[in-house]
Formats: structure tokens, C-alpha cells, sequence
């Protein structure tokens, strides 16, 4: 299988055609996606117009991109001009977005070729995918298994085959920990890094958008394509894209590598614990000074993180009220309509966050909850910034276990969120981490190892993530 | 009026919200054009739909607009943050009103107005618009109607919302402070200021209490689009809060609506059913923080405020700046005229009085002050009668032409005393009785009869005659 810089090295220069490249991931997409469920919708007619438009350009002597032909999933929560968006919820049904997110224009201008929009937990919110109103993604890896979530669509594309890239979305460890689940790379940016302009909010203070790729050389070139300010995201960091591509064979020589001590102990599974320990022991062979890093307050990040993402996606969702556009359920008065709406549209997940949210915001619980969560949150920032007085990078495991079977954690939402202990922390503080392969669990499942940077430190997050995986098992 | 407004013993207490929509050319968080008037639903975009995936970038020219209104009226300008108002209407597209909180951008004011009243002004801050719902096959509320239009060009237009403190205690001056922030919000460019479209809505927090004790409890009447509207709903609101308490009862903390043709307020809602708004900052916007050379640049390209232009004219013309003409000089925006003709040494009595009274017509503006200055001259040198001025200063104004040629012209010569004195005495002479009255009279009856000869006097002479020289030669003659 090639990867996305093969793929655009071999377009670019004529060897193969970008349509070629599409119809061989189609004919994947036809063979498998049945038994695995990647996609909300295959745009196969956009995708081949986009495809042509590539081979012309490279026809015309012109360069298409650094992404050329390079087939790539969305998740099906960044808004695609004319083509359904979702968020895998009956809510938004029937909706065409009138514009593209800015990620999707970048990608357009870099020379990719959209193929669907994948499934995702609705509105993002899952550890499984399986919150999706359209039905379940199953793990290519093995089908009886969860690809994660929320993004599980585009980690199960990338695993499959279907596209060598994907775009999901991180408000918890939504990219990281499918990824881990999945076996394939995720990243997720610094806040403000990549534009959430299109990208349907889930909870606006945590949401990043970022990459999926088998190989880390691909989500960096994915990454680069990507980040960079845009005006028209208030929190957008005002410098342009980061080089990081350049970066990826540094190695990790002197690099101070800190393994979190908090993210290894209960809860976190033996194998996966022992894979983590086996990739802080390849850093060390690789030059990197590796010690034992303790961030006390990284433990309350799951508290914190499920007060302050259901509060502002008790706000953000509001919107959806059958007034405007999607889902319209008739009533005797508008009112009603809205809560008719807004019953038979949300799923129970979307609704249990709801209701925490807007009870975490009412008046008199708001310093208790709400209050207190942000307090948290900046204690959290607080400790993570100390570590990184003494690291250049933190190493944990991405999830507490290898994927797990449908049904295993649907039956106490609690045990769910545990999912994302060692996630959710980078997505308080607003710092980049990423998800890399690192051998499997007992069950013979891909592991995932989480690097952590401090904010704006993707290159050397990269660069450690490229060492691991040329030392992974 | 406030004499007569409430019984002995109660006082009025008033605050008041005006919310003034920005002047800028696009809205609050948009590129949307910012504009009254157009076709429904045609100045919308993803933003100002709140379509999913959209994102707020604050407008920085509302945010200009909002700290010169701020520094015009005294206020300390903060770095302040925009929250969350979280409701559900169909008029609002997120379904929350993107508002300052807790954070606002302009605290702590004042202004002064023509009487010299200082009002209180506690905050005003930025917040964006909603739309506009039309209740269809009803009596055009909500309830009864069959269903709702909404016009979203509304929704996302930049307003400032200026609350005072409950320092106002008279309708008449709640109207002068509404007037007067109007007065201001157009000097500053901040908004155009015209309540008809919609440009400036009041709503007014009123209570009453006796003096001496805590304040009333408070109903506020919102949406009060008119000055008229704004005196009469607070007039009838404070009668109404005194009947209720005189009768034993007690004021119900709530919201009430004016109804301008039944000229009463009446329930909207009561506070136990307001909304929890659950207020907290806005994550996809960033904390405002203006720097202090922007505040300071924006300072020193403030016009002058209409206080400062009144003070700066009443000490010119000497006279207390609470003068009425002064007030009305400066609201015409013709001081600037009253100060350069002063300037010329102009007496200023007489200066006050034309540039209030006789500069109504076209060409107003343009009138040269050495015309204006020349123009008195003659009247105080006593070639001009007052009423011959007047006369004189509309052809200045229509042909811009020397008053001196146009005095000329016009036949306008200073009568000398003979002349008026024989005039005088062929008027006492053709009205024995009245002069018989008017000699022997009390003090009313030759008021009264003094404007009767005067009269008679400015006729014969056709204007010519100066009133003041016919009222002593008047009361010279009957003194005997």
C-alpha cells in the first residue's frame, strides 16, 4: 500500500494518475466498507471530477499540491459546500451546507481529492462510534471490535485502506484514541493551530481538527497542509503553518523525554502499560534522556473535561430548533416544535450531555460546576506547564486498553468516559499530542503510545513519533 | 409637570437601558452589511444564521464606535469579554446572544444635561441584534397567530447597550437624558440615533418610594421607541406603583409592555419566569483588550461633546450654560456660528437671541459671522428697530448681501425721537379711552395696554419704531 507522499510524488510527476489512484481506493472502499461502515457517504462523482481536475493541472505542466490526487476521508462534521453534513444525526437531515470549512478548502488547494464523509459518534460525542445515528463503524482490524471515537469512521478508513488520509476531530482524544484502536497515526494539534471554521462545534474551547495516516512522514505532510491562521477563526494562533515534515528525522538525541507517571497506573491495562514502557525504552535507545514524570492534576482532567465540553455543547447545539434548516418536527406552537425537534433529532448520549450541561451553567450551580471545572482546568494547565520546564515531551499511553467489543461500555456512560483519561488533558491545556502505533496488546490489537508536547511544539512531537515508529515491534 | 406628577411624599426613581445600534457597515461578527430597510433575509450570511460550523470575528470598527461613546461619556474603558445570553426564539439564530456579562467594555460614566443634572452611567457594553419575528393571522402577537416570519437582517447588527444609574427623577428628564445620549451617540459617529427606525430602543426601570427610605421595588417597560412613549409609560408607570402601594399592596418585581394606544403598561412577565440565561464567556471568540494608544488615539479624535459646547458658548455670551438658548443653539449645531460672531465682539444678547430664533430657514448654516456681527451692530447702534433686524437677517441669509445695503434698500432708517414721539402722540390722541386706561390703570391693565399702543405704534410706523423707546415715551407721558 502506498503512502500519501508516494501517492503524490508518483502524481505529480505523471507517473500515475490521480484517477488511477481514486479508482484503486474505490474498488477498496467496494470490497470492504459493507462489513465495516467507514462512511456517512461515499462522494464518488465529486471525488472523480476532483481527480480529473488534478490530471489536468498536471497535464497543463502545473502543480496540483503537495497532496495531489491523494484520496482523503472527512469526518463528517466539517462542512462540505453542496454535500450532506451530519454529524451522524438525524437532526441535520436533509442540510447542504452553503460552504466549505476551511480545512476543506486547503485541502483543495493542495491538490487532495475528498472521497466521503465518514461516521462518528454523533456530534462527537462517543468513545466508540457506536452513538452514531446511522449505525456503528466496525474495527478493520477486527470486525467484532469498536474502532473508538468519536472520529471512528476516518480512523476505519485509513486502517482499511479506503484513503490514506483522513481529517477527524479531537475534543477529548476524538483522533488519538481511534487511532490507537485502529492502529494508524492521529494528531492532535495545539489549539488554535488548525482553523475550526466549518468544523460543527462539539465544545468550541476544546475542538481541534487534525490528521490520520499510516505513517507519521503522511499526518505531518497532512498537518502542514492544514495548520496556519485563518481569519476567520478568533482563536486561530496568527502564525502561519509550522515546518515539521523537515524536522521528522532528527531524531531524539538529548531529548528530555518525560513518562507520566499519573497515566500508568490504575485503570490502564498491563499490555498496554508495558508497551508504553517498551517505547520510552526505544527513546532512550534512540539518545533521549527518559525519566518518570509526575502531573498530579492530570487525573482530575476527566472531571473537569465532563462539566466544561457538555456546558458548551449545551450552548452550541441549542441551535438546532427545526427553525432554520434540517429536522423540523410540526407542533401546535414554535415552542413545541422546537422540543418535538430537538426529541425525535438528538440521540440519548446527545441528550444526556445536554441536560449536564445546562444543569452545570444554571444560576446557583454555575461557581460549583462550571467554575470550579475551568479552576481545574487551569490547575491542570499549570502542572503540564512545570513538567515541561524539566521535558521537551510527555509519553503515555493513548487508551486505557486495546479495542474493545460493541456493547462492552455502553451500558454505563461512565465506564465510556474512562476512555479518555489519558486524552483529555492536552485538550484542557490546549497543547498538541498524537497517537502512534506501538505493538499490540494480549489480544493481538494495535496499542497506541501518546506523545505529548507543550503548545506550538508539534515538530519535536513529530519527530519523537517518527523515532517510535521506526523502533515499534 | 413633576410637581403635579405624584401625590406628597413620593419620589420617582428611574434608570434606563438604551440600546443603540452601531453605525458600522457590517455587523458585529460578520461581513454582512449592516442595513435598515432592505428586502427580508437579503444582508444574511453563515454567521448571521448561526449556520453550523460558523465562527464570530468581532468587528473592530464596533468596537471603535463603542469606546468613543464610552469616552464621550466619562466612562473608564476595560478589557472586557463577551459571554454567552443563552435562550431559545426563533428570531435568534444560535439560539444565544453573543453579549457582554460580567466583563463590559465601558464602565463607570456620566453625562451632564442642559439643566446641569448629572446622570449616572453604570455600563455600555457590546452585544449583537437579534432578528425580527412577524406574528402572521393574529392581532400580531405571538399568541392567536397562525405562524411567525423571521427576518434575520437584523440579527448580528452591532448594538451598545448604555445603562444609567437610577439617578433620574422626572419623566421630562429621562426624555432630556435620552435626547441628550442621542445628541451624543450622533457626535460620535457611534449610531445614527434615529429611534423611528429602530436605531435607539429604552426600556426604563421605574419604582417610586418616599424620600429618606430604600428604593421601590422595580417594574422595567420595555421597548419604548419614542421619547413621547418614553415620558408617558413613565408617567403612567409611577402613577400606577403609587396607587397599588397607597391601596396597600405591593409592586411585583417584573416586566411590563407599554401599550402606546391605551396609553398603560401591563404584565409581560413576572421575575419568577425569567430565563436562566446561564451566562458564561463565549469560547470562540478571544478577551478584548483594547491597548492604551488606540484608547487614547480615539480620544484626542473626539469632536467636542454638546455639554462642552454649551459651556464653551455660554461663557462666551456670559451667561449661566444652563440657558435654554444655549441648549437649543448647540442641538441646532449653531454655535459654532454663536462663537465666531461673539468673537467679533458682537453683543451677546443679541447674538443668543438671533442664532436661536430667526435661523430656521435654508442657508442657515452658511451664514457668515462678520454678517451676523455687522448685522447687530446696527440694531445696537439703534439704526435697527429688533423687529427691522429680523426682517434684515432673512435677506442676509437668503443673498448672503451686506446688511447695511439690505437695511438700505429695504427703507429701514432709525426714526428719530421726534418722529416716534409724534407718532405716539397721534396714536394717544385716536385712542382717548384706552390712553385714559392706561394712565389710570393698575399695573395689569397697563400691561396689557401697552402692547395694545405698541402696537398700534409698530403699525403706523410700519416696523420702524424701536418697542422699547414706545414703552418709556409711554410711561413718561403718563407719569405726567
Amino acid at each position: 500500500m502506498s503512502t500519501a507522499i508516494e501517492l503524490a510524488a508518483a502524481v505529480r510527476s505523471g507517473t500515475r494518475t490521480a484517477v488511477d489512484v481514486l479508482d484503486e481506493h474505490l474498488a477498496a472502499i467496494e470490497a470492504t466498507e459493507l462489513q465495516i461502515h467507514a462512511f456517512n457517504l461515499v462522494t464518488a462523482a465529486e471525488a472523480r471530477a476532483a481527480a480529473e481536475q488534478v490530471d489536468r493541472t498536471v497535464a497543463a505542466g502545473d502543480d496540483p499540491g503537495p497532496l495531489a490526487g491523494v484520496p482523503i476521508a472527512l469526518k463528517d462534521n466539517l462542512c462540505t459546500r453542496g454535500v450532506p453534513t451530519t454529524c451522524s444525526s438525524k437532526i441535520l437531515d436533509g442540510w447542504l451546507p452553503p460552504y466549505d470549512a476551511t480545512v476543506v478548502q486547503r485541502l483543495a488547494a493542495a491538490g487532495a481529492v475528498p472521497i466521503g464523509k465518514t461516521n462518528l459518534d454523533e456530534f462527537a460525542m462517543g468513545s466508540s462510534t457506536e452513538n452514531s445515528a446511522f449505525g456503528p463503524t466496525r474495527n478493520p482490524r477486527d470486525l467484532t471490535r469498536v474502532p473508538g471515537g468519536s472520529s471512528g469512521g476516518s480512523a476505519a478508513a485509513v486502517a482499511a485502506g479506503f484513503a490514506p488520509l483522513s481529517l477527524g476531530s479531537d475534543t477529548g482524544g476524538s483522533i488519538r484514541q481511534p487511532a490507537a484502536l485502529c492502529g494508524v497515526v492521529g494528531v492532535k494539534p495545539t489549539y488554535g493551530r488548525v482553523s475550526r471554521y466549518g468544523l460543527i462545534a462539539f465544545a468550541s474551547s476544546l475542538d481541534q481538527i487534525g490528521p490520520f495516516a499510516n505513517t507519521v512522514a503522511d499526518a505531518a505532510q497532512l498537518f502542514e497542509v492544514i495548520a496556519g491562521h485563518d481569519p476567520r477563526d478568533s482563536t486561530s494562533i496568527p502564525e502561519g503553518s509550522p515546518a515539521v515534515s523537515e524536522h521528522l528525522l532528527d531524531g531524539v538525541d538529548g531529548l528530555r523525554v518525560g513518562v507520566v507517571t499519573e497515566l500508568l497506573g490504575e485503570g490502564i491495562a498491563p499490555d498496554v502499560a508495558a508497551r508504553v514502557r517498551e517505547a520510552a525504552e526505544a527513546l532512550a535507545a534512540a539518545g533521549a534522556k527518559v525519566e518518570e514524570a509526575s502531573v498530579p492534576a492530570a487525573i482530575y482532567g476527566l472531571s473537569a473535561y465532563y462539566l466544561i465540553a457538555p456546558a458548551e455543547a449545551s450552548s452550541n447545539l441549542a441551535r438546532f430548533d427545526g427553525v432554520r434548516y434540517g429536522l423540523r418536527v410540526n407542533a401546535a406552537t414554535t415552542n413545541e416544535m422546537m422540543i418535538a425537534t430537538r426529541t425525535a433529532g438528538f440521540g440519548a448520549e446527545v441528550k444526556r450531555r445536554i441536560m449536564l450541561g445546562t444543569y452545570a451553567l444554571s444560576a446557583g450551580y454555575y461557581d460549583a460546576y462550571y467554575g470550579q471545572a475551568q479552576r481545574v482546568r487551569t490547575l491542570i494547565a499549570r502542572d503540564f506547564a512545570a513538567a515541561y520546564e524539566r521535558f521537551d515531551v510527555l509519553l503515555s499511553p493513548t487508551s486505557p486498553t486495546t479495542a474493545f467489543a460493541f456493547g462492552d461500555k455502553t451500558a454505563d456512560p461512565l465506564t465510556m468516559y474512562l476512555n479518555d483519561v489519558c486524552t483529555i488533558p492536552s485538550n484542557l491545556v490546549g497543547d498538541p499530542a498524537m497517537s502512534v502505533p506501538f505493538g499490540t496488546g494480549a489480544d493481538g490489537l494495535p496499542v497506541g503510545v501518546q506523545v505529548l508536547a507543550p503548545a506550538l511544539a508539534e515538530a519535536t512531537m513529530f519527530r519523537t513519533a517518527a523515532v517510535l515508529e521506526g523502533a515499534a515491534p | 409637570m413633576t410637581a403635579t406628577l405624584l401625590p406628597e411624599g413620593w419620589e420617582l426613581i428611574v434608570g434606563l437601558e438604551v440600546h443603540a445600534e452601531l453605525a458600522t457597515a457590517t455587523k458585529m461578527f460578520s461581513a454582512a452589511p449592516n442595513m435598515f430597510g432592505d428586502d427580508p433575509n437579503t444582508n444574511i450570511d453563515p454567521v448571521t444564521l448561526g449556520l453550523p460550523g460558523s465562527l464570530p470575528v468581532l468587528n473592530e470598527k464596533a468596537v471603535e464606535l463603542a469606546i468613543r461613546l464610552g469616552l464621550a461619556v466619562h466612562c473608564s474603558v476595560e478589557p472586557s469579554v463577551f459571554s454567552r445570553k443563552n435562550y431559545f426564539y426563533p428570531d435568534m439564530p444560535k439560539d444565544f446572544q453573543i453579549s457582554q456579562y460580567d466583563k463590559p467594555i465601558n464602565v463607570d460614566g456620566w453625562l451632564e444635561l442642559p439643566d446641569g443634572t448629572v446622570i449616572g452611567i453604570e455600563r455600555a457594553h457590546l452585544e449583537e441584534d437579534t432578528g425580527k419575528s412577524t406574528h402572521m393571522g393574529g392581532d400580531g402577537r405571538i399568541h392567536g397567530a397562525s405562524h411567525s416570519l423571521v427576518d434575520y437582517n437584523r440579527a448580528g447588527v452591532p448594538l451598545l447597550e448604555i445603562v444609567s444609574r437610577p439617578d433620574i427623577r422626572t419623566p421630562d428628564q429621562a426624555k432630556a437624558y435620552v435626547s441628550e445620549l442621542r445628541s451624543i451617540l450622533v457626535a460620535t459617529g457611534a449610531s445614527d440615533g434615529k429611534m423611528e427606525e429602530g436605531s435607539m430602543r429604552v426600556d426604563a426601570n421605574v419604582s417610586v418610594h418616599h424620600p429618606g427610605e430604600p428604593f421601590g421595588t422595580r417594574c422595567e417597560i420595555k421597548n419604548l421607541n419614542s421619547l413621547r412613549s418614553l415620558g408617558r409609560a413613565i408617567e403612567y408607570e409611577a402613577r400606577r406603583q403609587v396607587d397599588v402601594l397607597e391601596a396597600g399592596e405591593t409592586i411585583r418585581q417584573e416586566t411590563r409592555h407599554w401599550n402606546e394606544a391605551e396609553g398603560r403598561t401591563s404584565t409581560m412577565r413576572v421575575k419568577e419566569d425569567a430565563d436562566d440565561y446561564r451566562y458564561f464567556p463565549e469560547p470562540d471568540l478571544v478577551p478584548l483588550a483594547p491597548s492604551a494608544e488606540w484608547i487614547e488615539q480615539i480620544r484626542a479624535d473626539l469632536p467636542p461633546m454638546p455639554a462642552e459646547r454649551r459651556a464653551r458658548l455660554a461663557e462666551a455670551a456670559g451667561v449661566p450654560k444652563t440657558t435654554d438658548s444655549v441648549a437649543v443653539i448647540v442641538e441646532r449645531d449653531l454655535d459654532g456660528l454663536g462663537l465666531a460672531t461673539l468673537e467679533l465682539g458682537a453683543d451677546p444678547g443679541r447674538v443668543l437671541v438671533h442664532v436661536e430664533q430667526n435661523l430656521s430657514g435654508d442657508g442657515s448654516a452658511e451664514l457668515r459671522p462678520d454678517l451676523l456681527a455687522a448685522l447687530i451692530a446696527l440694531e445696537t447702534g439703534g439704526e435697527l428697530t429688533a423687529t427691522q433686524a429680523k426682517q434684515v437677517l432673512a435677506d442676509v441669509i437668503a443673498t448672503g448681501a451686506d446688511p447695511a445695503e439690505v437695511a438700505k434698500a429695504k427703507g429701514f432708517e432709525a426714526m428719530s425721537s421726534d418722529a416716534l414721539f409724534t407718532a405716539i402722540d397721534e396714536i394717544i390722541a385716536g385712542n382717548p379711552d384706552e390712553w385714559e386706561r392706561f394712565r389710570t390703570g393698575d399695573q395689569k391693565a397697563r400691561g396689557k395696554l401697552t402692547g395694545f399702543f405698541v402696537g398700534q405704534v409698530m403699525k403706523a410706523t410700519r416696523g420702524q419704531a424701536d418697542g422699547g423707546a414706545v414703552t418709556a415715551r409711554l410711561n413718561e407721558l403718563a407719569a405726567g
